[in-house]
């Protein structure tokens, strides 16, 4: 009881952030949530763990903190401070409305997983949507906003939201794949950075809605 | 010595990367594509040899498409070592807007274009859901760097698009990972093997919802519609031999993750589910392409829909199963060869006439009577005229769909495949044998102009492949196509 009490704490922190991540325009901020998030994120499994700690799971929450609450965030900030860029000025959806369409989306998610609640197996009553509404907070941010640096912090929300439905429904994976998939993910924001830098001094801005001369 | 495929490209590529001098780059191209052909044939002759373990292995579907990869890379290498030596510390003027740009540094474009062909392999071998995940995805990051090797704002925006765009499809295909290890309560690994064998004890709800994911997410690396955004501005931007790979190699290799999805649907009894789903996807991809592909004034863009109607078509004819399924194998293989063979083509012309517009590209055939001759044959030959192997395997798809009974789909797709061919026939034609037209200037300086024979070498080659499978199919390979639909699920 104790252990879910404390994933469920943690599973609150992830949502908390997803919707500041929603509400806020300074970059720099939307990073360090991102971290706060990461931090929250690895705490889980552990959380739910049974008394005694497989060392596998130890290792992995480790890793996943090292590189999604360190090295990433790290990137990231270097990213902000080469591009001079601080903040998010007028994404498609406004912050107030993006908040609005969040907690429409909690709700939203709330209900599917309850349709979707086959089986007790699953480890905590909140894991499914709150995994969900990651996922979906990811998308949302991916599309609603212009800098190519945002749209990355959105891919990370989704990634998260993914890790979160790997907790959710108790999905024990090799330890070879988890680290490929943390490798992928990795590799992914390094390349998106250097891209960033690339549309940065090509352009002099990461707008992406201005990278829309390739069309039909 | 099945790991060697992987490896051996993997190591030239970061030896490539590290040492950066150019004639040892391009050297490592070259050994790359022979070692990786060498051994892909000698896996072929031993394959009965070779057992599988928890994570690797080669099947029939793996063989066929570690075949193409390694046959299209050997044509590409050879063209890109003549391609980089055009280019090589030159200040290249784009040709569409007519300003300056620089290329990256050859050695980052080397190797990445080896260490793309080590993670298409690994695709190829892997036989654990996990690892496909890890593989596919190491494609997309391994192929971004490749499509913004013209360093300008256009070739950038389609390296962002193609990097996000894929990168969120494939997430949600690790989510189809997610699912299908709870359908099986967590007592299975994600092998292939050990999914099909105990297909029956999986919860079906989750299966079909594993499947979705992987559909979409897959799809999206594929190019089926609607997820096919990135797929014309990737194609159109990228270096002509970097959108031969993309084309023939790896969007193959995307095609993969959702045949092993589909392969244990079909041993769990879903199979009109999994069927149904790509048949609606294949067809929309197809007139989605129609579509686009009339009036389409850039002929890469139009080479790029091509490739959504044809990734349509394998997604139709697997979903048939059956024939059709064999037939989609032979599809897989000529489209490939064929549309390889048009990308290195539509460099050659994009070079000379300094545009990627296909209305001013005229009277192709009398300037560039190889290159012309080969941009025509492909073009008979994508849109399936005899008689090429594309026109043998659309027809064996059209009988399956026959034998099965669908009536209406054979109609849909035979619309398409009329529409599509008379959308190209209108672009392609007046480009190979258009009249001169004094007011289109050509752009190129006189000496450009004279055709350089040793670039069509490997599009000839290719061309030659589509064209004996047109005439012949020997045995053993029909057999090889038999058994890759069979493992797929096509039957």
């Amino acid at each position: 009881m104790n252990h879910t009490l404390w994933a469920e704490i943690f599973v609150l922190g992830v949502v908390l952030t997803n919707f500041r991540l929603l509400a806020s325009s300074r970059l720099l901020v939307l990073i360090n949530t991102m971290q706060i998030q990461a931090i929250s994120l690895s705490a889980i499994p552990i959380a739910l763990a049974p008394s005694a700690l497989p060392f596998r799971l130890v290792l992995l929450a480790m890793i996943t903190l090292a590189v999604k609450g360190w090295i990433l965030p790290r990137l990231l900030k270097r990213a902000v401070q080469k591009t001079n860029i601080q903040r998010e000025i007028e994404p498609f959806v406004r912050y107030e409305f993006s908040i609005l369409l969040g907690i429409i989306l909690l709700g939203l998610c709330f209900y599917i997983s309850h349709r979707f609640k086959t089986d007790a197996n699953l480890t905590s009553h909140f894991l499914l949507p709150s995994a969900l509404f990651s996922l979906m907070t990811g998308l949302l941010i991916i599309v609603s906003r212009r800098k190519a640096l945002t749209q990355v912090i959105g891919y990370l929300t989704m990634e998260n939201g993914v890790y979160l439905f790997g907790a959710a429904l108790a999905i024990e994976e090799p330890l070879l794949v988890e680290m490929g998939v943390l490798l992928d993910v990795f590799v992914a924001v390094f390349i998106m950075g250097i891209t960033i830098y690339q549309i940065n001094s090509e352009f002099d801005h990461i707008d992406t809605d201005r990278l829309s001369e390739l069309k039909d | 010595m099945l790991l060697h495929i992987v490896l051996i490209p993997a190591a030239l590529g970061l030896i490539a990367l590290i040492v950066r001098k150019r004639p040892l780059g391009r050297l490592l191209l070259i050994a790359g594509s022979i070692a990786h052909g060498i051994s892909v044939f000698l896996l072929a002759l031993h394959r009965n040899g070779i057992p599988f373990n928890e994570w690797i292995g080669l099947d029939a579907t793996g063989l066929l498409f570690l075949s193409i990869a390694s046959i299209l890379f050997a044509a590409v290498s050879f063209y890109t070592i003549l391609y980089l030596s055009r280019e090589a510390d030159q200040i290249i003027q784009d040709a569409v807007e007519g300003f300056s740009f620089v290329n990256h540094p050859e050695s980052i474009f080397i190797g990445c274009l080896l260490l793309f062909l080590s993670a298409m392999s690994l695709v190829c071998i892997s036989r654990n859901f996990g690892l496909l995940w890890v593989a596919v995805e190491a494609t997309t990051l391994a192929s971004a760097p490749l499509i913004s090797f013209h360093k300008h704002h256009r070739s950038l925006e389609a390296t962002w698009k193609y990097l996000l765009i894929c990168s969120v499809g494939i997430a949600l295909a690790l989510l189809g990972n997610f699912f299908l290890s709870y359908a099986g309560s967590g007592q299975l690994h994600l092998n292939v093997e050990e999914l099909t064998s105990h297909a029956k004890l999986l919860n079906p709800l989750w299966l079909k919802a594993s499947f979705i994911m992987f559909l979409v997410g897959y799809g999206t690396k594929m190019g089926l519609a609607p997820m096919h955004n990135w797929l014309p501005d990737a194609h159109s931007e990228a270096p002509s031999m970097v959108s031969t790979l993309l084309s023939g190699a790896l969007l193959n290799c995307a095609f993969l993750g959702i045949l092993r999805g589909h392969g244990v649907l079909v041993a769990a009894g879903l199979r009109i589910f999994s069927g149904e789903l790509l048949i609606y996807f294949g067809l929309l991809s197809m007139a989605i392409a129609a579509v686009f592909i009339i009036h389409q004034p850039d002929y890469k863009r139009m080479l790029a829909y091509s490739s959504i109607e044809h990734m349509g078509i394998l997604s139709l004819g697997i979903g048939i199963g059956g024939l059709a399924g064999t037939g989609a194998m032979l599809h897989a293989t000529c489209h490939s060869l064929t549309k390889g063979m048009l990308f290195l083509c539509s460099g050659q012309l994009l070079y000379i006439f300094k545009t990627k517009n296909a209305a001013d590209v005229q009277h192709a055939f009398k300037t560039l009577p190889v290159t012309g001759f080969l941009w025509f044959a492909g073009f008979l030959a994508i849109t399936g005229s005899p008689p090429f192997g594309l026109f043998t395997s659309e027809l064996v798809i059209f009988k399956g769909i026959i034998e099965n009974g669908r009536w209406y789909i054979a109609g849909f797709y035979l619309l398409f495949l009329f529409i599509i061919f008379i959308a190209m026939a209108k672009i392609v034609i007046p480009m190979t044998f258009g009249q001169a037209d004094q007011t289109v200037e050509l752009k190129a300086k006189p000496n450009d102009f004279k055709e350089q024979i040793w670039f069509s070498g490997p599009a000839a080659a290719l061309c030659a492949g589509v064209l004996i499978l047109g005439l012949y199919i020997p045995s053993w390979l029909w057999h090889l196509m038999d058994q890759a639909a069979q493992c797929a699920g096509g039957h």
